[in-house]
């Protein structure tokens, strides 16, 4: 064993949403941080496959931690958005009526609102079809959420490690937590990181994250629950401009149908028991999916689907979030973070960092912590002005690699800059979109592919679609095996 | 601010439809051209196209695709018509502004008196045909497989199965097979094969490949990268039948599960829009934006380039004649409709008084049929039969008509009819 060990303060095991929200606000405080995460990105598994909701918070039951942290996380969010340069928009929800009894549900999620401190508003007929023109005349009335938003998730996640990483924690990726032991009160994880306080917000694995410091005294389980998602390319006819939620049932939330930030349409998600590596996706599952949301809007132009996808969600068995110290001391569990989790991740970081770590450790705040990341450019979205400035400084700027959602290599080249940047073709679309519009990456995988490969300066083959082993090239043509 | 330059006829897309399209108006006597291609070279996907079978309707010989685009090319060079590439049309508006980029120049916004839209198609994707399974790696579109290998020199897979039976998987089947991959099978959700017959008989028969018809990926298994995939059988609704999944051990799963034209810019103007996903079109293949015209794959979906390359020589006439002035716009209009099996025909309505001599009408049936007629009625009077030993949805068909036969007609409609023999 190594003599001159590095001690961390804190070690965060996951960079998820939770991981990197708690890393970026224990990064304004003068301890040393360090992230560890199995995969070869952040945001890799249920912080990027979901509905990418900013939930108002009438839904969970009154006194719980989603109740409470839903609503403080809510309204943490035009800050965070503007401070970590995230698309945000409040575009409110609408939860639909079919029938009678639908309507009852609704005045009762109204008063269950009311005591989560969320203001809601009961639609009739006229109103909720004035709001979405295009649904279902089977739809009687709705529920009006104003506070509901939509977010990127993948930017919140990748951003907020990035701003994290900007201000002092360190990300170590491909270090999947093996081992744990605990020596004179430091913890010994994989037999190489030491930490005095470990957060545990692996995600879907965090039970078994904890088994390795709790086995048989304070265990948990955590339930994998699979979502499939359908995904709608823009298109300029009118759709749908609120996210429209069914009536919540035992099973969840239900179907949703959302307009997401890069104007896509999102429907789903589906709710089905698996393993905790089951993300396929299976037709008859998309069909069911389908069909509930034909429910909520008639004719969805199912044509311009651009992609399907699953994310595994991490149901606990109590239904509430955990986040608590563990039995083990200075072991902190931040776990079953299922829905509303996007939405509570700020507010579960300062609950998690302002009430369990701040009693263990002496939190001081740095004179030199800068909350917001360095702003990126959009090409698309700037004045013809702007882009000739733009290119005058930067000629690749004016190089459009991703022609379906036209991103430049100029945007590229500054993202790979970045002190959080992608390793993989797939890092590289959930940062920029590169290849996540109608033709999936068909017309510039091998650009994208190219311009990592020289700014990593390894051969082509060498470059990953995803986690290790998901190399898309195999050797050089007539090259020996 | 400089002011904005005005260029006469923007080509957009220098593939084998903007290259034919662009010679053929200079040939027409337009001299103010630019062809703005998004690629470093002109040509298009011919480029990548390194097997031979291009040109024997055009130049009655054997060329590959890279030799056929350098013909035209050539011709572009010697009538010194301009061009740029590596640069990108990100809009069009309807009075003809165009607005590109490119690491050369910028951002630049020209003003077009008319402007050709040539920008090809693009593969149907995992996501839009719902694939089953796991989206890992070394899942790839049959163009993107032929991308890497011919392009950028990689193999892309040592045991591969292929997913529809378009042309270009078949052309992959063969093209990884001759590079030492394992090609297992393809599988084809159809009854019928989707790609031309030559190429069945020698990219698939020749190497022992099996096609398997009314067959599906019902998964996709593997932890990063593709390990495994399962077919099975469907019926005509597209159910999986029970107990008929077959398993193969690959490391490659290529998609060639159709084509769609790519029409972004059409959108953007309000253009209207076709069954194919390309523009509606009259008999000159100008859009319904005056000025804007298509041809080529982003107007429809072609099997061989040389007809490609015919269409858009016409539709470079086309643009001639509207930039002279010399198209009749009178509401002289005869609308073109599809019957019995047919999926489409392009165009989709003629105005009689443009055609010079004679017009051709291209179109696709929708399932395959034996022995029948092609009939074309004229305000519901048969003006023209051909018959056919056999009809199929991956060849595309023409039919020509003298500007006589088709005076003062207000709809022709095609009809396909067996024929009882």
């Amino acid at each position: 064993m190594k003599t001159n060990k590095k001690i961390y303060d804190i070690i965060i095991i996951g960079a998820g949403v939770v991981g990197c929200m708690i890393a970026r606000e224990l990064s304004q405080y003068n301890v040393d941080v360090l992230v560890l995460e199995k995969d070869n990105d952040v945001c890799n598994e249920t912080s990027a496959a979901n509905s990418a909701i900013i939930h108002s918070g009438y839904d969970p039951l009154p006194n719980t931690l989603k109740a409470k942290l839903n609503v403080l996380g809510n309204a943490m969010f035009d800050k965070i958005s503007s401070e970590l340069d995230v698309s945000f928009k409040r575009i409110g929800s609408i939860t639909l009526a079919f029938n009678e009894d639908d309507i009852n549900t609704l005045k009762m999620l109204q008063k269950r609102g009311e005591e989560n401190g969320v203001v809601t508003k009961l639609l009739d007929y006229k109103e909720v079809h004035e709001l979405e023109p295009l649904l279902s005349p089977k739809v009687i009335g709705g529920l009006y959420a104003s506070s509901a938003g939509i977010i990127n998730p993948f930017t919140l996640c990748v951003h907020a490690m990035e701003n994290a990483i900007d201000n002092g924690v360190t990300l170590i990726l491909n270090e999947e937590v093996k081992t744990i032991s605990k020596e004179n009160d430091i913890y010994n994880i994989n037999d190489k990181h030491f930490g005095k306080i470990i957060i545990n917000a692996a995600g879907i694995n965090a039970d078994d994250i904890n088994l390795l410091v709790n086995k048989g005294k304070d265990e948990f389980t955590l339930l994998p629950r699979k979502g499939e998602y359908i995904v709608l390319n823009h298109f300029k006819a009118p759709f749908v401009s609120h996210t429209l939620f069914m009536v919540p049932s035992n099973k969840g939330k239900g179907v949703l149908i959302s307009p997401t930030t890069s104007n896509n349409y999102l429907i789903g998600p589906s709710a089905d028991l698996v393993y905790k590596d089951d993300n396929t996706t299976q037709k008859d599952i998309i069909n069911i999916v389908k069909k509930q949301a034909e429910n909520m809007i008639c004719n969805i132009p199912y044509n311009e689907t651009i992609r399907v996808f699953a994310g595994i969600r991490a149901t606990p068995e109590t239904h509430d979030f955990i986040i608590k110290e563990s039995m083990s001391e200075n072991f902190i569990n931040v776990a079953g973070i299922e829905s509303p989790g996007l939405v509570s991740s700020p507010a579960i970081a300062k609950m998690v960092v302002d009430e369990i770590v701040s009693k263990k450790i002496n939190l001081v705040k740095k004179d030199n912590y800068n909350p917001y990341v360095r702003k990126y450019v959009h090409v698309d979205k700037l004045s013809f002005e702007e882009k000739n400035k733009l290119y005058q400084e930067n000629k690749d700027y004016a190089s459009i690699v991703c022609k379906c959602e036209k991103v430049s290599k100029g945007e590229i080249i500054d993202c790979l800059n970045r002190s959080c940047p992608p390793f993989s073709i797939k890092g590289l679309k959930k940062r920029l979109r590169v290849g996540f519009g109608k033709c999936q990456g068909g017309m510039c995988q091998s650009e994208a592919l190219s311009i990592m490969a020289s700014f990593y300066n390894v051969d082509k083959k060498d470059i990953l679609y995803d986690n290790k082993n998901s190399n898309i090239l195999l050797k050089k043509m007539q090259e020996e095996d | 601010m400089n002011e904005v330059k005005t260029i006469d006829l923007v080509v957009i897309g220098g593939g084998s439809a903007g290259l034919a399209a662009a010679i053929s108006a200079k040939n027409e006597g337009i001299d103010d051209i630019l062809i703005i291609e998004k690629e470093e070279f002109l040509g298009g996907i011919l480029q990548q196209c390194i097997h031979n079978g291009f040109g024997l309707q055009t130049f009655n010989e054997q060329l590959s695709g890279p030799e056929y685009a350098q013909r035209y090319i050539n011709e572009v060079e010697r009538l010194k018509i301009k061009y740029i590439t590596n640069a990108f049309v990100s809009s069009i508006s309807k009075d003809k502004d165009v607005y590109y980029s490119s690491k050369s120049e910028g951002f630049v916004h020209i003003k077009a008196k008319a402007i050709i839209i040539s920008t090809g198609c693009v593969e149907r994707t995992p996501g839009q045909i719902m694939l089953e399974g796991k989206r890992i790696s070394g899942i790839l579109t049959a163009g993107q497989a032929q991308k890497y290998m011919n392009i950028e020199g990689y193999m892309v897979g040592k045991k591969a199965f292929i997913l529809g039976s378009g042309d270009i998987g078949l052309i992959m089947a063969r093209r990884m097979t001759l590079e030492g991959a394992k090609v297992l099978g393809v599988a084809e959700l159809m009854p019928y094969s989707n790609g031309l017959a030559r190429n069945i008989a020698q990219c698939l028969n020749d190497f022992n490949i099996p096609l398997f018809l009314s067959h599906t990926i019902k998964d996709v298994i593997g932890k990063d990268r593709v390990e495994k995939i399962i077919i099975a059988k469907v019926d005509e609704k597209g159910n999986y039948i029970e107990n008929s999944e077959k398993e193969f051990e690959v490391d490659t799963l290529i998609l060639s599960v159709g084509l769609i034209p790519y029409n972004v810019l059409l959108e953007g103007v309000d253009a209207k829009i076709s069954s194919t996903k390309g523009a509606i079109v009259d008999e000159n293949y100008m859009t319904s934006i005056p000025g804007i015209f298509e041809c080529g794959n982003s107007l429809h979906v072609h099997d061989l380039v040389d007809y490609v390359s015919l269409e858009a020589k016409q539709a470079g006439v086309g643009a001639s004649l509207y930039l002279k002035n010399m198209l009749n716009s009178d509401n002289d209009n005869c609308q073109v409709k599809c019957g019995n099996n047919i999926s489409y025909i392009v165009p989709q309505h003629i105005n009689v008084n443009n055609i010079k001599k004679d017009i051709s009408f291209k179109y696709r049936v929708r399932k395959p049929m034996k022995n029948v007629k092609v009939e074309a009625y004229l305000d519901d009077k048969l003006i023209k039969s051909i018959s056919k030993i056999a009809i199929l949805p991956s060849e595309m068909e023409k039919m020509t008509f003298n500007k006589e036969a088709l005076a003062n007609g207000r709809e022709l409609r095609f009809e396909v009819k067996e024929v009882k023999l």
